[in-house]
């Protein structure tokens, strides 16, 4: 995380502006929310008979906008859910792929597995090297992450939501290099184009299974 | 070989859309079970699949169905599609390659169970597969399988693709459902078990994406067809992802009831160059492992109990000689501990103490007598708590000390020596973790 982001995470030590109750649903006249924002939360809301189902798709959303569930993000979903920030405060700091320390608005997100499959495959030095590369680039949003439900392609990694692996060290600083340009991430070690492991599938491909390309 | 149910034809260019899915024969059993059988027909042959749920716990789908209570009051399906356990990923390949047959699956056993909305509840981390299933979504529902009145047959369904933020716990069912109502994902307390009081405190069915994919071959081959393949308790076939130590991982479908030997040597190819396998972890992350002794086990449900262990979610992870048994002990239970939600004290202590214990080992200050006290640790957690995440961490660390305890011994001795000082012999080097 970016020591030039000026906001203090809300924690044990840091508490959350004081003079704001979190129990209290915020007023919509004083907080004021994005239209695309406020449209898209909306439009979750409206899928289930509970409204607060949305919780997880809103705060994603609100997520994508300001870089991280800050108290701002918080504040602006529930006000157009009418819930307190409170409750998704609690929902917030349970889930992983929330942040509730400052990312910066627009970072690539790059989890590293670093489960079982993919230490046994070097999963941690593969970690290392990219937390390295990545250095203190505040674009660059490295974590390491419990298993990603990839160990066909272990060691791997998630570049917002693009898979991609076996990666080796050497693979970083290309894949690095890709998430800063807001390219393609390595389209050669894309899960998506992989082809199924199983020889006996009856795929009218006849190559190497694992490593032939896929029908799109 | 039995052919497969599943994987026939995956890598079938654009099998992902409508188009081709039912040019090849989809969405005909949904046709079939909707306009000519009954919901009671459709549960008949579900029934005499004997199909088990394909998510980890084995139950047997049919009777999951039969639980739901009759009447007037609103059902909701929900697909568990959190797919975490660690080692599994075969439905991520399902729902990559052929969404429209998990769509067509759901369809169905909404029939079946009257089930007037369902959801699908994917992994936040699975973006690409989750758009997939949104696009064919969108595509069944224009085609008429998904909405109001299915091709005129009265039934209606809502169907929606809903995506979660990275935790393990939301695969427990109980835990999903409290993360889709839009709450931290903490398990409920069973019984009243989801059949009778589930989503929004409605009755509700939920099944493994594997399974439900599953529903349109029984359709269409009739349940009692489908009953034998597989073994007299284990029927069907099987995806199962192998992973770790070995040369070819990925996803395979078996028959169940074969060798475990012919997937993990056959398919997948046997541990590397010039390695054995140490252990294995047959059915995700949470099943007591096994050892090379134990590759003659029949791979079905029943064998694997019989065995000590358990097929979980089919997840074979492969550790070869060459890895330290502690190293796997430390990489288990850290996710454990990582991954409890902190709702009952044996599961939130159990594991945070299992770490500490194995830490201390790796650091030179542990005796033999830790490894009793970490034991003890994993029987005081296991049934203790309101959902089996503590259990899932116990079992295995408990069956690594009582199948390597003299290496954990080795190994306590060795650092315990490393730790006199730099003139000591500082024994064979350790693979770091």
């Amino acid at each position: 995380m970016s020591a030039a982001d000026t906001t203090a995470a809300r924690g044990w030590d840091v508490p959350a502006d004081l003079n704001k109750d979190p129990a209290t649903i915020p007023d919509p006249a004083t907080t004021p929310v994005p239209a695309d924002l406020r449209r898209e939360i909306e439009a979750h809301m409206a899928l289930y008979p509970d409204t607060r189902s949305a919780a997880l798709p809103a705060l994603a959303a609100a997520q994508r906008v300001h870089g991280w569930c800050s108290p701002e993000a918080i504040d602006q979903v529930a006000c157009v859910m009418r819930v307190t920030p409170a409750e998704l405060d609690a929902v917030a700091t349970f889930y992983d792929m929330l942040y509730t320390e400052p990312v910066a608005k627009g970072a690539r997100s790059i989890y590293v597995c670093t489960n079982i499959s993919c230490s046994l495959r070097g999963a941690d030095e593969l970690y290392a090297t990219m937390r390295d590369a990545a250095g203190d680039d505040a674009a660059i949003n490295v974590r390491s992450f419990e298993c990603l439900g990839a160990c066909d392609i272990a060691p791997m990694a998630s570049v917002d939501g693009v898979y991609v692996g076996p990666l080796t060290p050497e693979d970083v600083p290309q894949l690095i290099e890709d998430a800063r340009a807001g390219r393609e991430v390595l389209p050669d070690k894309q899960l998506a184009r992989r082809a199924c492991a199983d020889p006996d599938v009856g795929d009218s491909s006849s190559s190497t299974p694992g490593g032939r390309e896929a029908g799109a | 070989m039995t052919d497969k149910l599943l994987f026939d034809r995956i890598d079938e260019p654009g099998l992902a859309t409508r188009e081709v899915y039912e040019r090849r024969g989809g969405y005909a059993s949904l046709r079939k079970a909707l306009t000519e059988m009954t919901p009671e027909q459709v549960l008949a042959e579900l029934e005499a699949s004997n199909l088990r749920g394909r998510g980890g716990a084995g139950f047997q789908m049919g009777k999951k169905v039969s639980f739901l209570p009759h009447g007037p009051v609103e059902h909701y399906l929900v697909c568990n599609a959190d797919e975490s356990e660690p080692g599994t990923f075969k439905d991520r390949e399902l729902m990559q390659k052929t969404p429209h047959m998990l769509i067509e699956g759901i369809v169905i056993a909404s029939y079946a169970a009257r089930a007037s909305r369902s959801f699908i509840y994917i992994r936040g981390e699975y973006v690409q597969q989750a758009d997939v299933l949104d696009a064919a979504l969108a595509e069944a529902r224009e085609a008429g399988f998904v909405g109001e009145d299915i091709l005129g047959s009265g039934h209606s369904l809502s169907l929606v693709v809903h995506r979660g933020a990275g935790a393990y716990i939301c695969g427990e069912e109980t835990g999903l459902l409290d993360s889709l109502e839009g709450k931290r994902g903490n398990p409920r307390l069973k019984p009243p078990f989801p059949a009778n009081q589930g989503l929004y405190q409605g009755p509700t069915l939920i099944n493994n994406v594997e399974t439900l994919c599953t529903v349109p071959a029984i359709l269409r081959m009739g349940g009692a067809e489908y009953a034998r393949i597989g073994t007299e308790q284990s029927t069907g076939t099987k995806l199962v992802s192998v992973s770790g130590h070995v040369q070819r991982p990925g996803n395979y479908e078996i028959e169940l009831g074969i060798p475990s030997r012919e997937i993990i040597y056959g398919l997948a190819g046997g541990p590397l160059e010039g390695r054995k396998v140490k252990c294995w972890f047959p059915g995700g992350s949470s099943a007591p492992v096994l050892t090379g002794d134990d590759l003659d086990v029949p791979y079905d449900f029943e064998s694997m109990a019989k065995a000590g262990s358990m097929l979980g979610s089919g997840a074979i992870i492969v550790v070869d000689d060459s890895t330290p048994i502690l190293d796997v002990a430390l990489k288990t239970a850290k996710f454990y501990r990582h991954e409890s939600c902190g709702k009952c004290t044996p599961c939130r202590e159990g594991t945070n103490w299992t770490v500490k214990m194995l830490e201390r080992i790796d650091r030179g200050e542990a005796t033999p007598m830790d490894l009793e006290i970490m034991a003890s640790v994993q029987e005081h957690i296991i049934g203790n708590c309101l959902c089996v995440l503590g259990d899932a961490m116990a079992m295995p660390i408990g069956s690594m000390i009582a199948k390597f305890r003299d290496e954990f011994e080795e190994h306590i001795e060795m650092r315990r020596m490393q730790g006199l000082g730099p003139t000591a012999d500082a024994g064979p080097a350790l693979a770091t973790a």
